[in-house]
């Protein structure tokens, strides 16, 4: 099964220690949530789960489906079945959204031992997914994410997850600057994109999103490490009260 | 003197008037090294090699090559015009179009003809081309006469034993509100060593608009010199882009004086390096009249041991106020024995103008590349991907179809240099 098992996960970008020992289990189809404060190292969670060359692993493990990923390069990681939205999409003049999407498309139809998609399954699959994410058909010969703005990346985020298929998606505060509208149709998105076989992990700072959708269990993650963990109902906590719980439970660091 | 401009001087055999052109230039002989022009440009290989004419008839070319370059065409071979591959019926009888060497023969003064002279030293190669041109394109589009079809000009540089030399002057002038376009395909055939030593001259009057590409996908051991005078009269627009693919040196010069109000132009381009190639490009834009406004686009690749140098200057004359100017370019440093040099100038002596010029040289854009494999592309074909978008840019402002042939030509040349 597709069980992503995180151990004693210590990062550190340059000389900042961001995380101090992460454990966290996502089952295959699970639906997480995990919340904290702004600078708990929740993006940097989802970031070197996707191997972000500038964040290094100092102690602890990342096993996916079965396999070690502690060292793995970013494209062995996407091929073999995970996913993360940015929270800042990049930009890529000059390459348009069609090229892009069937370049993606075939590097995981390679990884399985499929051919390159023809052009008209490509066709229909894009236009279904597209429909599906509410991203406008004119968007194809649009350059990847230029001019796009902010929930228009988002969908086009979720796009990319509905075509390439991961078996865990992380979102990085993928309702992060967006409209209510924008929040919902990136939500519906979201939603039809859940199945047995799938399962998330969705990054977010306000309960908000998850209004739209419902998560088995939720975690908190603070200075680096995760302090609670709960079901739905510790994100309606979270939204009452807000983080200033926090305060008394965790130790500052010099005192460790 | 040096073997070049003695090779040079061997090879004229014109009137007596472009002989005092000749001797001026070769009194004041190659630039020195010191030039502020010519301080990233080594001619020292170059002098010391000898160019024989071109002959008057030019060998054979594959007419497979032209494929996909419809007519109205003008083909050129080793600096010749050859008739059984040109075809321009297609054009209207509003535009006249005559090779230069036909109005030679018709006895037109030369000299008067070519127009302008050029004096200083920096200046030897359109100095030499004053003296030695024999070729070229000579076009006059009629008041108010709009050219749907591109006028393809071809020049193909095919390898012998010998190595050539040939200078070109070209002629376009569109009067007013007239519109052309003009698309230049400049290739080798085989490991050509020749030299093609090119000036043209464009004259966009009132209302009139000219779109010009052009690709210079010479061979590696190719020698091009282009110098472009373009002068733009009110409300006339000049659009080009320009995709510098090859050669083992090449220059362009590209001038445009702005000199009636409104009057625009978009200057956009691309200098691939590789090998030990060097490739420059050098802007003098100058904005003359009121309200003029420029739009220059130029994106550098510089690969294994290549040089691309790029010149932006943008003077802005008293006078030329609400001028409008915008020059962004950008490198990619690929190795560490490439050599990029970039060097926007900007002179203000206007009120109330926008001018902005930003030069950058770096490498990939490390976010961008974690994206694309984050997707699930290796490192090589996310890394592949970035440089040739970054080189794409400024494509965007053609048509599409001439958009769609070009991207092609350029992918082709970045393929074969190992960037994408």
């Amino acid at each position: 099964m597709a069980d992503l098992e995180i151990k004693n996960l210590h990062v550190s970008a340059g000389d900042k220690q961001i995380l101090r020992g992460v454990d966290l289990h996502v089952r295959s189809g699970e639906f997480h949530a995990l919340m904290g404060p702004n600078g708990s190292g929740k993006s940097t969670l989802a970031n070197v789960l996707m191997g972000h060359p500038n964040l290094e692993i100092t102690e602890g493990t990342i096993r996916f489906d079965g396999e070690d990923i502690t060292e793995a390069e970013p494209d062995e990681r996407a091929r073999s079945g995970l996913f993360m939205a940015f929270q800042y999409p990049v930009a890529i003049p000059g390459v348009t959204v069609t090229k892009y999407l069937r370049m993606i498309i075939n590097a995981h139809r390679e990884a399985r031992g499929e051919d390159a998609i023809s052009l008209k399954d490509f066709r229909q699959t894009v236009e279904k997914a597209m429909a599906l994410t509410k991203v406008p058909k004119e968007f194809s010969t649009r350059y990847l994410n230029e001019g796009f703005s902010g929930g228009e990346k988002k969908r086009m985020e979720i796009l990319q997850l509905a075509l390439t298929r991961p078996k865990l998606a992380v979102l990085d505060e993928t309702d992060s600057g967006l409209d209510i509208d924008a929040l919902k149709s990136v939500a519906d998105g979201v939603n039809a994109l859940r199945g047995t076989d799938r399962s998330f992990l969705v990054i977010t700072h306000y309960q908000r999103l998850l209004d739209y959708i419902k998560p088995d269990v939720v975690h908190v993650l603070a200075d680096g490490r995760i302090v609670k963990t709960g079901g739905p109902e510790l994100a309606l906590e979270l939204e009452a009260h807000g983080y200033d719980f926090l305060k008394d439970r965790v130790v500052p660091e010099a005192a460790v | 003197m040096s073997a070049l401009l003695d090779s040079m001087a061997q090879a004229f055999c014109g009137s007596d008037a472009r002989r005092e052109v000749l001797d001026a230039a070769l009194r004041d002989g190659l630039p020195a090294a010191r030039n502020e022009a010519w301080k990233y440009t080594s001619l020292r290989q170059l002098e010391r090699r000898a160019f024989a004419a071109a002959p008057l008839q030019g060998p054979a070319l594959d007419a497979a090559l032209l494929e996909d370059i419809p007519a109205p065409r003008l083909v050129f071979v080793n600096g010749r015009l050859d008739a059984a591959l040109s075809d321009v019926q297609a054009l209207p009888a509003s535009v006249q179009l005559q090779p230069l060497s036909a109005a030679l023969a018709a006895g037109e003064d030369a000299v008067r003809f070519l127009g302008r002279r050029y004096e200083r030293s920096e200046e030897i190669f359109a100095r030499l081309n004053a003296a030695l041109a024999d070729e070229g394109v000579v076009l006059r589009v009629d008041e108010g006469v709009q050219v749907d079809v591109p006028l393809q000009l071809v020049f193909a540089s095919v390898a012998g034993d010998t190595d050539l030399a040939w200078h070109h002057r070209h002629l376009i002038e569109l009067r007013a509100g007239a519109s052309l376009g003009v698309v230049e395909h400049r290739f080798s055939v085989g490991d050509s060593a020749h030299l093609d030593n090119t000036v043209l001259h464009a004259h966009v009057a009132r209302d009139a608009v000219l779109k010009h590409a052009r690709v210079q996908a010479g061979s590696a051991r190719q020698t091009s010199f282009l110098r472009t005078d373009a002068v733009l009269a009110r409300d006339a627009q000049y659009h080009r882009v320009d995709l510098e693919l090859g050669a083992a040196l090449s220059r362009h010069e590209l001038n445009v004086r702005l000199e009636g109000d409104n009057a625009q132009l978009t200057a956009n381009g691309v200098l691939l390096g590789n090998g030990r190639r060097h490739v420059e490009t050098r802007l003098g834009i100058d904005h003359i009249a009121r309200d003029t406004a420029c739009e220059l686009l130029w994106r550098g690749v510089a690969a294994n041991r290549s040089r691309v140098v790029f010149h932006g200057g943008i003077q802005i004359r008293e006078g030329a106020d609400g001028t409008d100017a915008n020059l962004s370019n950008k490198n990619l440093l690929l190795s560490a024995d490439a050599e990029i040099d970039t060097q926007p100038t900007l002179v203000i002596d206007a009120d109330e103008v926008k001018a902005a010029h930003g030069a950058t040289v770096g490498q990939l854009d490390a976010n961008a590349l974690f994206y694309l494999r984050s997707r699930g592309l290796p490192q090589a074909q996310a890394q592949a991907l970035l440089s040739a978008a970054f080189c794409h840019e400024p494509l965007k402002i053609l048509p599409d179809a001439l958009r769609a042939q070009l991207a092609r030509r350029l992918d082709k040349a970045l393929a074969e240099a190992g960037v994408a």
